[in-house]
């Protein structure tokens, strides 16, 4: 009984009782009964619960010998020295000790939750460990330096021009472990500082296949930025040489000028250097990686070569939705611009029922992309199956699609047309809403065979209840009422006494239809059409009155209504220029590829744009390094074949690289190195 | 990068926060629940979702959304895939990652995730880099660690975070050294109507496990790479010798671990092992309709087609259905209108076949389409491609290894429209 009492007062307490069980077992000598209590804390932070109470009396934990109780103390002022910045200095001394420790993993958690800790008045302090760190023998704890940079910046930018010494500094760090953190620095603190890249170019490069996963994504992005500033274009040239030929065709003498004026144009070798050392990531397991080469082949290798990332793009279609989604978004660009990449894949986008509707969408997206003279009727025959399929919303998308075919491939405009005409019979009233919109836009690029359809299409208007199908149907007939003369004011007829009830899209037609009619049929539909006007006067939506307003003063002169009267049939009866069906990804590209900004079709902050090629490559002697030096490629070391990069200063006083593969036997234990060559 | 993670159970209750830099308050995940709202399934919720100040990715796995908030640029795939290896890792440590298990588990996996990120950016997601640096929970460890007052963190930096060959530590040892290795193939196709393919492609992987003392340096040579069309490796595996020699070199991570993905190419013609029979119908007139599936081998190399499921998402208008098997078991789910027949084996003598008939809704007209069939089946010890493992030899330890392969072809995305 005394129990049960005891447990009661405690939840009547609140959290305050729990809080101040867990406070006792932080004081107490035992470390088990902190662990237990530390174990909890970290539980409610999980839970979002608000721990920061019992901020003094975790605080002093901070310096335990148990490393886990140690451990998720970090954890804890992680997330609550900010709003405890008094408190939270208390701890500060134990960490300048760690930074002392010989062990490497402690020297570099205490660098990562001081540097986390958020607390402006530790700056100078934060500073100081960062540069100590930044030389540092164990390559963990400068990789943790190069994480710290980053967090001093955010809390104080105006150390900016000291963290840049830093990132120099580590920029030329050997080891890969370092090499993707630094660069992360370098692109949240620095992007701009491009001149930091050139001497560390080579050998990123170098090093990029034996960096992990995460360091080269970030990598190859940033040298993709910085390869857009340093190297000619590959494209244009093949371009201007082709149109000189041309011009210079007939003159043999100018020919031979020619030939002395035009740059033939050749690669950087460094320039080549990125594409080779990128190309074997294609076959990376990791996503990010293989969509980040895909990028950089995209924005820079020669046209001719960055077909070679197709087939990986292709093959991460297999992986997760998410990933997916992505990736087809990307495709969806490309495929716009070089419709050749992908056209030998056409059928890896086939939908299939199970998919999720925004991959079928998108799938859509690319094959009407790749959409020519050659598969169009393959692909018409694909998308009869998808117009039959239950996922209404998709059904639409692929009838849209089948517009945008039609528009673009001239030989199969009648067979889609004819195709849409025959689903205005369809059940389903989406499918049917959808047919009316892409047949009204096909019908505005093809003003020759109207009548018949928009016929058809007046007698739909009775069944059609979707409001754009509606209003479509309405501004067809009203477009080329003098074609349809007979059926014209009879829909107005109709529309006039339902409109009251109509949608707001659909009574604003119905205005328009009026209005044209009024000009080319008055002895009929004068007065329907004042009738009509009348309703809109005092509709509700000031939209519409507004509208009704406009269009009287211009079709009903009266002596306010001025010249602009006379031209009414002019305005509204205007050749009107046909809509271009175009794919939504269409200026999608002026975003780098694989970008957040790409994706959500709009700048994220901290997006850097990727500049255009220059004319005149800026002088690449700036990526010469001077001391002659070896780079041990390291996949290679640790694959038993030994890369020794020997690179010297030949009589033009360029710096030659040679690589000499040699072959690393393991004896006894010790290796040595045997020339393969 | 990444600034914070959300875990978001079925129901819609945030049961786990972590956050790498300043906290971000749960609110922003409205964004992400408005977006579940409109999406009519789990799978439709899109993966990236804009808010005014933030943006969320997610991935959507084990009845679980892990929502990352991001503030700045960073090319999505890095965190979809970052948080695709987070639950790997989970799965990894706990056998399944499920809401239970995460759970139970907090102090556990809040302490992987403060290894894994830091300041947002991947530190360590090497699963054997990451279990040593905690270890991961047995029943045993935890009896230990009351009695002996020890942890379960390490106080030393894993040897594998600063080695050239950072998926494997160093001094493993085994009594039994053992390598098998899996090559398991997914046939991805449409068949249409008449029963003739589409599009047909197959996917494989060769999953290994590897239990070998020491480090042993590991080749793995085919009788047929030239059927490999398109392939990624497990970071272990040396690019260069593949290119030169098509041999796959490695030193092997210990344990579990997807050496290669390959793709054979849609160029080289694919054998489809079975084909359905299919006659279903609708009438205008009347509410009863066929239905009559029959499922029979076509290439199958001589070998037995196990392990067959016949799954086909029927249209609204179907009330009911009243079916018999010549086999196995059925079930049709008339609230989402789910049809699935268990069928087992295929016996050749015998072909499986569910016939019956429809109850469709009174009044309503016949479905646009017919439903699409998705078939799933395994047929042992047969690599559907022809491709074949010449041998696997290992240098630099003496001991002689046990070394196994096994074959196993599946149906991957496998449908058949009707």
């Amino acid at each position: 009984q005394p129990q049960a009492i005891a447990s009661d007062s405690c939840c009547a307490g609140g959290g305050d009782g729990e809080n101040e069980d867990l406070k006792q077992m932080l004081e107490s000598s035992k470390d088990s009964a902190k662990l237990d209590a530390m174990k909890r804390i970290v539980g409610m932070i999980a839970k979002g619960k608000n721990a920061s109470e019992l901020f003094p009396a975790v605080v002093k934990n901070v310096a335990s010998k148990n490393i886990e109780i140690k451990k998720l103390v970090y954890v804890y002022l992680m997330r609550y020295a900010e709003e405890q910045q008094d408190l939270a200095l208390l701890s500060i001394s134990t960490f300048q000790r760690a930074l002392k420790d010989p062990n490497q993993l402690i020297r570099a958690s205490a660098l990562r939750v001081l540097s986390s800790i958020r607390v402006p008045i530790i700056v100078p302090i934060m500073m100081l460990a960062i540069k100590e760190a930044s030389s540092d023998l164990s390559p963990y704890v400068r990789k943790n330096a190069a994480h710290a940079i980053q967090k001093l910046y955010s809390l104080d930018p105006e150390q900016k021009e000291m963290l840049i010494e830093v990132i120099e500094k580590l920029l030329k760090d050997r080891s890969t472990l370092v090499a993707g953190s630094v660069v992360m620095a370098f692109e949240e603190v620095c992007p701009d500082r491009i001149d930091l890249i050139h001497k560390n170019y080579r050998k990123l490069c170098n090093l990029l296949v034996d960096v992990e996963e995460w360091g080269q994504v970030v990598i190859i992005h940033m040298l993709t930025r910085y390869a857009r500033t340093q190297f000619v274009s590959p494209w244009k040239t093949v371009l201007a040489e082709y149109n000189e030929n041309n011009f210079y065709e007939s003159d043999g003498e100018q020919k031979e000028k020619d030939r002395n004026v035009k740059k033939t144009y050749t690669m950087d070798p460094d320039h080549r250097l990125l594409l080779r050392n990128t190309k074997p990531l294609l076959q990376s397991r990791n996503a990010a990686v293989v969509m980040a080469v895909a990028q950089l082949y995209w924005h820079l290798a020669p046209k001719s070569e960055a077909g070679i990332v197709s087939k990986s793009l292709v093959r991460l279609l297999r992986s997760n939705r998410e990933v997916q989604y992505i990736v087809l978004q990307n495709i969806a660009t490309m495929s716009i611009q070089r419709k050749g990449m992908f056209e030998p894949y056409l059928k890896s986008f086939y939908v299939r029922s199970t998919d999720p509707t925004m991959i079928k969408t998108l799938k859509l997206e690319i094959l009407t992309n790749l959409a020519n003279e050659a598969n169009i009727s393959t692909l018409l025959r694909e998308f009869q199956t998808y117009v039959k399929s239950q996922d209404k919303q998709f059904a639409a998308a692929t009838i849209q699609a089948i517009g945008r075919c039609a528009t673009n491939i001239t030989e199969v405009t009648d067979t889609c047309l004819n195709g849409l005409v025959c689903l205005l019979s369809n059940r389903d009233e989406t499918v049917v809403a959808e047919s009316v919109v892409v047949i009204k836009k096909l019908l505005q690029t093809q003003p020759a065979h109207h009548g018949e359809i928009i016929k058809h299409m007046a007698k739909l208007l009775d069944n059609i209840t979707v409001p754009v199908a509606r209003a479509s149907i309405l501004w067809l007939i009203g477009e080329y009422c003098e074609r349809v003369p007979k059926i014209a004011p009879d829909v107005l007829r109709k529309t006039a006494k339902s409109f009251t009830n109509e949608d707001d899209l659909v009574k604003l037609q119905i205005l328009n239809l009026g209005a044209k009619l009024y000009l080319t049929n008055s002895k009929q539909t004068k007065l329907l059409t004042q009738y009509v006007l009348n309703l809109g006067k005092y509709d509700q939506s000031y939209d519409i009155r507004d509208r009704t307003r406009f269009i009287r003063q211009l079709i009903v002169p009266n002596e306010k209504s001025g010249a602009l009267s006379k031209y009414a049939k002019k305005i509204f009866l205007a050749q009107k220029p046909a809509p271009l069906l175009e794919s939504p990804f269409k200026d999608r590209d002026h975003f780098q590829l694989g970008t957040l900004s790409h994706t959500l079709n709009s700048r994220a902050t901290g997006y850097l744009e990727l500049s255009d090629w220059p004319d005149v490559a800026p002088d690449p002697a700036v990526r010469n390094v001077e001391v002659a030096e070896s780079v041990c490629c390291l996949e290679e070391t640790r694959k038993c074949h030994l890369l020794v990069h020997y690179s010297f200063v030949d009589f033009t006083g360029l710096v030659i690289y040679y690589s000499i593969p040699l072959l690393a036997c393991k004896l006894a234990g010790s290796h040595v190195l045997v020339p393969e060559l | 990068m990444i600034h914070s993670l959300f875990l978001i159970n079925a129901s819609g209750d945030i049961f786990l926060e972590k956050h790498w830099k300043s906290a971000v308050s749960r609110s922003v995940c409205d964004y992400f629940f408005e977006a579940q709202e409109r999406a009519s399934e789990a799978e439709n919720v899109p993966p990236v979702i804009p808010t005014p100040h933030h943006c969320l990715l997610s991935v959507y796995r084990h009845k679980i959304f892990f929502v990352a908030v991001i503030q700045s640029e960073v090319p999505p795939l890095f965190v979809i895939e970052f948080l695709h290896r987070v639950v790997d890792t989970f799965q990894d440590y706990f056998g399944v990652c499920s809401e239970v298990m995460i759970k139970d588990n907090v102090v556990v996996v809040y302490e992987v995730l403060e290894e894994m990120l830091d300041n947002g950016f991947p530190l360590a997601t090497e699963s054997n880099i990451l279990k040593e640096l905690i270890k991961p929970p047995t029943i045993l460890r935890t009896v230990v660690n009351t009695i002996t007052g020890s942890t379960n963190v390490g106080d030393q930096l894993p040897t594998g975070q600063l080695s050239v060959v950072p998926w494997r530590r160093t001094g493993v040892k085994y009594t039994n050294n053992e390598a098998y290795f899996d090559v398991i193939e997914e046939i991805d196709a449409i068949i249409d109507k008449s029963g003739s393919t589409i599009t047909a492609e197959i996917q494989g992987v060769i999953d290994a496990c590897v239990k070998l003392t020491g480090m042993p340096d590991l080749t793995l040579s085919f009788m047929n790479p030239r059927l490999l069309d398109d392939v990624s490796f497990h970071p272990c595996v040396r690019f260069k010798r593949w290119e030169s020699e098509r041999i796959l070199s490695f030193i092997p991570p210990d344990g579990n671990f997807r050496l290669l993905s390959y793709h054979v190419s849609a160029q080289n013609l694919v054998a489809i092992p079975v084909y359905v029979k299919h006659n279903i119908s609708f009438r205008d007139s009347s509410s009863l309709g066929r239905f009559e599936i029959t499922v029979g081998p076509k290439q199958t190399m001589g070998k037995t087609i196990e392990g067959v499921m016949v799954t086909s998402q029927m249209p609204k208008g179907v009330l009911n259905m009243s079916l018999t098997p010549s086999q196995g078991t059925h079930i049709f789910d008339p609230v989402t209108k789910l049809l699935s027949w268990d069928v087992g084996k295929i016996n050749p003598q015998k072909l499986p076949s569910l016939k019956g008939s429809m109850n469709l809704q009174a009044g309503t007209s016949k479905p646009d389409e017919n439903p699409t069939i998705n078939l799933q089946f395994k047929i042992q010890q047969l690599a559907i491609s022809g491709l074949k493992v010449n041998r696997l030899d290992m240098y630099g330890e003496k001991y002689k290894p046990f070394k196994g392969i096994k074959y196993m072809t599946k149906a991957g995305k496998f449908q058949v429209r009707t």
